[in-house]
């Protein structure tokens, strides 16, 4: 068992599997897919992030350093939390990016979103955690790898 | 709502409802953003004239047509006009067969609406469409030093870089929310301290390298931070020349979408390059060197996402982010030779070129547009990504010498001389 503490952006208290990215999430190529498609389920679409290409994300913990690439991305990230298929928690080891901040703000305003998001939690957070590992997060930004 | 930046009376009015609920929602939108960020205020947004991402209607974007609805219902529009990145569909130059139409009517069936609910918010004017709102000819231009409330990533990169100007990476609605209230928060790229680089990058290769290819590079190296480059004004010049923009245009899209670059400096050419020179580098900045092998190492790194890979290239785009006039007449040129070349008429591989329609409209006024059109390459002003997103275009064997598009598409990248190749006929790898 390990225990880190991040920044809490949107918190909350959860329990679940963990979907790691080692590299930034190219949040438009990872969602766009399944979202295109009006799936049930993030299929994450990213050709360029071997870590989590093919991975099911949604209700899960996506762990990474920060998100990149085109400048949809908060609107992207606001859109699968009002279509109720995003991750149940963005878990960011990084200060969290431009991008992933407007969708995390957008979907708490707007939509009534409660997707968690915690920044900050560091390197060994995120060299320590793999794909399949039970997490447990808590209101005031701990995040138990189990 | 609480907040930790200091806020003037004014700010403050607006978000306890003075302007009414939803600008109140609009402010707090802003203002939980910044907070985030350790933003201490917010500041004046000096070029009003705004540049949305968000440009395409389709139908499940149903939180940006809901916000959208709600701003137009209160009576809300930016202080500016806004421009905004291309539109998804041309069926006069860019053809589709049924199930294609069929699947873009599905997709974007919301785009006639979107466009409306644009207008109503402050739309510059049906024409201002194209991801290369800077250009002299589209005339959305900041100056050095005006702040900005603009998205999509490779605009927002060049204002920084090659204009001077100063603007985060906004997000899609972001951009237009600053662009409402007229304040963006005070961190990040907007600040002296967050356009000083964490990166030194030493360009050491033999020849000019591929503007799409070493943005690529550095963009997946550096990810958001700010790199200084130094040695690729060996090779495109200590001016910012209409072919020195153009590269830097192409060059800053892959830096933006291959990873989250939204500043560079290039030594000696750059506007805070010219002026600060090396002192922008910070003193525990990293150092990343790029010889042709690393360029090469790059290139070979990208994945064919065709159905089959042993496909022969059926369709081909040029131009995301949308081409310059200059690049327009080089690219003729350089097909009219290379037809030649191969004893061709026409290109053998269905070509689209992107640019935007004051850029075509000027283009198709010279003798250049009659050549390119007798080679058979169409020209349109629609972002080819939108193109790709349909499903049904999935199956072709799609070329293109765009890294951005590449990143987001199945289409294959390929240089620009391969990409001659391709059009004349001959076999690439």
């Amino acid at each position: 068992m390990k225990e880190f503490k991040g920044r809490v952006l949107a918190g909350g208290e959860w329990r679940g599997e963990a979907v790691v990215s080692r590299q930034g999430v190219n949040t438009l190529a990872t969602f766009q897919k399944s979202a295109l498609k009006n799936a049930k389920q993030v299929i994450v679409s990213d050709q360029n992030n071997a870590d989590i290409y093919g991975k099911n994300i949604t209700g899960k913990a996506l762990c990474l350093p920060i998100t990149i690439g085109s400048t949809t991305g908060g609107l992207v990230i606001q859109t699968v939390c009002a279509m109720k298929i995003a991750p149940a928690a963005f878990l960011f080891s990084e200060h969290i990016d431009s991008l992933a901040a407007s969708g995390i703000v957008l979907a708490r305003i707007w939509e009534n979103s409660d997707v968690i998001a915690i920044d900050q939690l560091g390197e060994d957070f995120l060299a320590s955690v793999n794909t399949g590992d039970i997490i447990s997060v808590r209101q005031d930004g701990t995040v138990i790898i189990e | 709502m609480e907040y930790k930046m200091k806020l003037t009376d004014e700010q403050k009015a607006i978000l306890n409802g003075a302007k009414g609920e939803t600008m109140a929602k609009v402010m707090e939108t802003v203002v939980m953003f910044g907070d985030i960020f350790g933003a201490e205020k917010l500041i004046p947004v000096t070029h009003k004239d705004g540049h949305l991402v968000t440009s395409f209607g389709i139908a499940l974007m149903k939180p940006l047509f809901s916000t959208m609805d709600k701003l137009i219902e209160a009576g809300i529009k930016t202080e500016g006009k806004f421009s905004v990145d291309p539109r998804p569909l041309d069926y006069a130059n860019v053809k589709c067969n049924l199930l294609e139409k069929i699947a873009f009517h599905v997709m974007y069936k919301k785009q006639a609406d979107y466009e409306e609910q644009l207008d109503k918010v402050g739309l510059r004017d049906r024409d201002s469409f194209t991801c290369t709102c800077y250009l002299d000819e589209v005339g959305n231009i900041p100056k050095k030093g005006d702040i900005l409330s603009w998205a999509e990533s490779s605009a927002v990169v060049y204002a920084n870089s090659v204009l001077g100007a100063r603007c985060n990476r906004n997000s899609g609605m972001l951009d237009l929310f600053g662009s409402i209230v007229g304040y963006v928060p005070y961190f990040g790229l907007v600040t002296d301290e967050g356009r000083k680089a964490k990166w030194k990058v030493i360009v050491k290769t033999t020849e000019k390298p591929e503007a799409q290819i070493l943005g690529s590079a550095i963009g997946m190296k550096v990810m958001e931070d700010v790199p200084y480059v130094i040695g690729l004004d060996k090779f495109i010049g200590t001016e910012l020349t209409d072919d020195a923009k153009a590269y830097l245009k192409d060059f800053g899209a892959a830096t933006a979408s291959n990873g989250a670059v939204g500043l560079y400096h290039i030594d000696n050419l750059t506007p805070e390059a010219r002026e600060q020179g090396e002192a922008l580098i910070l003193p525990d900045a990293k150092e990343y060197i790029i010889d042709d092998a690393e360029l090469e190492r790059v290139y070979n790194s990208y994945p064919v996402m065709w159905k089959n890979k042993e496909a022969k290239p059926n369709l081909c785009f040029i131009g995301c982010p949308h081409l310059s006039y200059k690049q327009l007449c080089d690219w003729t040129d350089n097909i009219e030779k290379a037809l030649e070349a191969a004893g061709r008429k026409k290109v053998a591989v269905r070509t689209i070129m992107t640019t935007s329609p004051q850029v075509k409209n000027k283009f198709m006024e010279t003798g250049y547009y009659t050549r390119l059109m007798r080679t058979g390459v169409k020209l349109t002003s629609i972002c080819p990504l939108m193109y790709t997103n349909n499903p049904m275009t999935k199956g072709r064997a799609i070329v293109t010498n765009s890294n951005k598009l590449r990143t987001y598409s199945i289409a294959r990248y390929y240089k620009d001389e391969e990409i001659l190749d391709v059009l004349s006929g001959k076999e690439v790898r």
